[in-house]
């Protein structure tokens, strides 16, 4: 007879992670022999296309927003060069009506989402704190405090289950923040009210300095999951095939009812933490030169290429259309943003103060007499 | 044979950034006591995003200080044990608003320690925070917190602005035998000023809960801290080629206040106007004038103006100029002082 005590802890073995993370396509392209077998269906040939022309567009978005922010025209820009499987995944496996609660880092996803892109960059230019009504893309503000956001998209989950929506909500943190309580407080929360959510952690391996081992010395983050009573899954970060499968395996079974779900993507932040680190000071260059063999990109161009998925027309239609997106950000950010100093007034309450009417005034009065 | 004339004793003073001060005197801090710690997110190998902790593991060793885990609470929270248990935790928050997950630890723990056990335990520790704006940093990254440690008892709230003080208040902050938060206004990191390091490393004075004449003046007293200590004095500036005398207090001590030094101050000229960045609303600004008006009342021509913040969220850096207290604001508060006879 087992006891009740054993059955759980064999509960909990079919929570775990597989022992390596899940790899559909390698480092150079070709489909991994027998990855189907963990149930993880390598996606269609159009949605792999898609998904390589959103890299493409990702990429090209890091590069240009990089380029800004030496121009001196956006205030900082945490990039995610090298994370761009993570971020394209995160945006293709939800539907129009499910969310997304992103961080200063996913800038690339919120676009691939679909939210107009110069508004985006409100943050990261210094105009204000966000620059998209949340609801149109169901986009959440990116996120800067480390893993509150967890906590809104649970919220949010939980709100979609009360009112019978069949929505799923997909969190994105990063290695470090999985550190914070509100990680904890979050997977926890998620897990006991068993609400529709993804929470995808992207290890980079850095939480800007600190290395992942000064973070957590669990067998892998996913491991986290079976912790709190749910499964947890470790994908490969760089194979946007398999992050597309296992997002949306766990997308899937959070809209079935199924609950929530850990997943770690493995992947590696191949540039500094913003344009204002310097990353010399605590890894080498040959550390990162090892993963440029792992680039996102490059294997998903070597696997559609061979599998004939990718005619040169089409690579010169998804390069042109990655030229229109830096286009787009070039004018929408070379040209200066229009500020009107008197909305720092406006928004704070639903109704302005009496206190905040009087502060509105002075500003007005400061500034008319700069003007005369 | 011309005897060879030997170079006067370095006497002179060195330059010296603000960040430079605090480094030093974090080094010569775990020089002098084994027991000091420091510890915090990237402190370690990096040196912290300000630099402020660069070379403390080369020097001291991984022991001494160290990277930890990216979590606030945990940080104040073991710092809390390890004061418990005869060390002298210096710990980083990395940026004003990344305290916050902090906050239970810093006011239900660190701030009450010594009462709750009638003195047995007391805790010297010190929390480091980067703090306010006109650095044109992103949302969370520019916050003047000091109103809410301020108003929680037990807890001592520093804020130095010039380099000296850097320097002899963080010495000073680290011997001392109660929680400080000390606050590192962020835009005066890379200031410079020349100081006499050995004479600031001899026993002197004591610093904390004294505020200190920055500039003499009789037609009105400044009285703030910290980061706006370069706009007061610039402000005293213009107003001197105006041919008004403004005088300036530099606070330095938030918690304990030093009424006696405000008070002369304020008393000598009749007029004052309090400057800080923090929302005005429920601030230490209005702390100060409360207390200035309760002492000073019959010694004032005008009631005490308060120069501060906006009562918004702090704005995006395209903005933050429109709600930093500058010269002109302070200067229009100046001239409201009642001049006429
Ligand atoms: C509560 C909190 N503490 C500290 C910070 C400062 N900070 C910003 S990003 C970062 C590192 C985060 O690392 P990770 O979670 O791995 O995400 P990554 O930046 O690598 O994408 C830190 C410490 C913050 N934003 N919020
Ligand atoms: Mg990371």
């Amino acid at each position: 007879m087992t006891s009740s005590v054993d059955a759980e802890v064999r509960g909990g073995d079919f929570l775990l992670p597989s022992a390596a993370p899940v790899q559909l396509i390698d480092q150079a392209g070709r489909l991994v022999p027998g990855s189907g077998d963990g149930g993880y269906l390598l996606p269609d040939g159009a949605r792999l296309l898609e998904a390589y022309r959103q890299l493409v567009i990702g990429r090209r978005v890091n590069d240009q927003a990089g380029a800004l922010v030496r121009q001196g025209r956006m205030a900082v820009y945490p990039s995610s060069h090298g994370q761009e499987a993570c971020q394209v995944a995160a945006a293709l496996c939800l539907g129009d009506e499910d969310w997304l609660f992103p961080t200063y880092r996913d800038t690339v996803a919120v676009i691939a989402r679909g939210v107009e892109p110069v508004g985006v960059f409100e943050l990261l230019r210094g105009s204000w704190h966000s620059g998209y009504d949340p609801y149109e893309h169901k986009v959440a503000t990116q996120a800067t405090p480390l893993a509150t956001q967890l906590l809104h998209a649970v919220g949010v989950a939980h709100a979609a289950k009360l009112k019978g929506e069949d929505t799923v909500v997909l969190a994105l943190c990063g290695d470090g923040a999985t550190s914070e309580g509100d990680f904890h407080e979050a997977l926890n929360f998620a897990a006991v009210f068993h609400v529709p959510a993804v929470f995808l952690v992207q290890n980079n391996e850095y939480a800007i300095s600190v290395p992942l081992r000064h973070q957590s010395v669990a067998p892998s983050l996913a491991h986290k999951a079976v912790g709190y009573g749910m499964p947890g899954e470790r994908v490969d970060g760089n194979d946007v095939a398999a992050v597309l499968a296992v997002l949306g395996h766990a997308v899937e079974r959070a809209r079935q009812g199924g609950g929530p779900s850990l997943v770690e993507a493995h992947t590696y932040r191949m540039q500094a933490h913003t344009n204002a680190d310097d990353a010399t000071r605590y890894r080498s260059d040959d550390e990162v030169k090892a993963w440029l063999a792992r680039d996102p990109l490059s294997r998903m161009q070597a696997y559609l290429s061979g599998a004939g998925l990718l005619t040169p027309e089409e690579e010169a239609s998804i390069a042109a259309a990655a030229e229109d997106m830096a286009r787009v950000l070039r004018d929408g950010l070379n040209a200066e943003p229009r500020l009107d100093p008197t909305e720092l007034f406006r928004h704070v309450y639903a109704e302005q103060t009496p206190q905040l009417r009087e502060q509105e005034a002075l500003l007005r009065d400061e500034l008319s007499r700069e003007e005369a | 044979m011309t005897a060879v004339t030997e170079a006067p004793a370095a006497t002179a003073g060195q330059q010296l950034t603000f960040a430079k001060a605090l480094t030093t005197a974090l080094a010569d801090a775990m020089e002098a006591d084994p027991r000091v710690v420091v510890f915090g997110e990237d402190v370690g190998p990096l040196g912290g995003v300000f630099r402020i902790t660069d070379g403390l593991t080369r020097r001291f060793g991984e022991e001494r200080c160290f990277d930890t885990p990216l979590a606030e609470s945990g940080i104040v929270g073991m710092a809390v044990g390890m004061a418990m248990n005869g060390m002298k935790p210096v710990v980083e928050m990395q940026f004003d608003a990344f305290a916050y997950p902090a906050f239970e630890q810093v006011v239900s723990h660190v701030a009450k320690m010594r009462n709750r056990t009638k003195g047995h335990v007391s805790l010297p520790m010190v929390i480091r925070i980067p703090y306010g704006g006109g650095i044109g940093g992103v949302e969370h990254h520019c916050d003047s917190s000091e109103a809410y440690y301020a108003h929680t008892p037990g807890l001592t709230v520093l804020a130095p602005a010039t380099v000296a003080d850097a320097y002899a208040m963080l010495r000073e902050a680290i011997e001392y035998p109660d929680p400080v938060v000390f606050l590192e206004p962020k835009k005066l990191y890379w200031s410079k000023d020349t100081v006499e390091l050995d004479a600031l490393r001899a026993p002197g004075e004591p610093r904390i809960g004294r505020a200190v004449i920055a500039r003499e003046g009789t037609d009105a007293t400044l009285i703030t801290y910290g980061p706006s200590m370069p706009t007061a004095l610039a402000a005293a500036d213009a107003a001197a080629a105006e041919g008004r005398s403004l005088q300036v207090v530099d606070l330095r001590s938030l918690v304990p206040f030093d009424d006696e030094t405000v008070t002369a101050a304020v008393r000598s000229t009749g007029r004052a106007v309090v400057v800080a960045e923090a929302s005005g609303f429920a601030s230490v600004a209005s702390e100060i004038v409360a207390r200035v008006q309760e002492r000073c009342f019959h010694s004032l021509a005008a009631p005490v103006r308060r120069v501060t913040g906006f009562d918004i969220p702090f704005p995006a850096p395209k903005l933050e100029k429109y709600h930093l207290p500058g010269v002109d604001r302070i200067l229009d508060a100046v001239d409201d002082l009642q001049w006429e006879d």
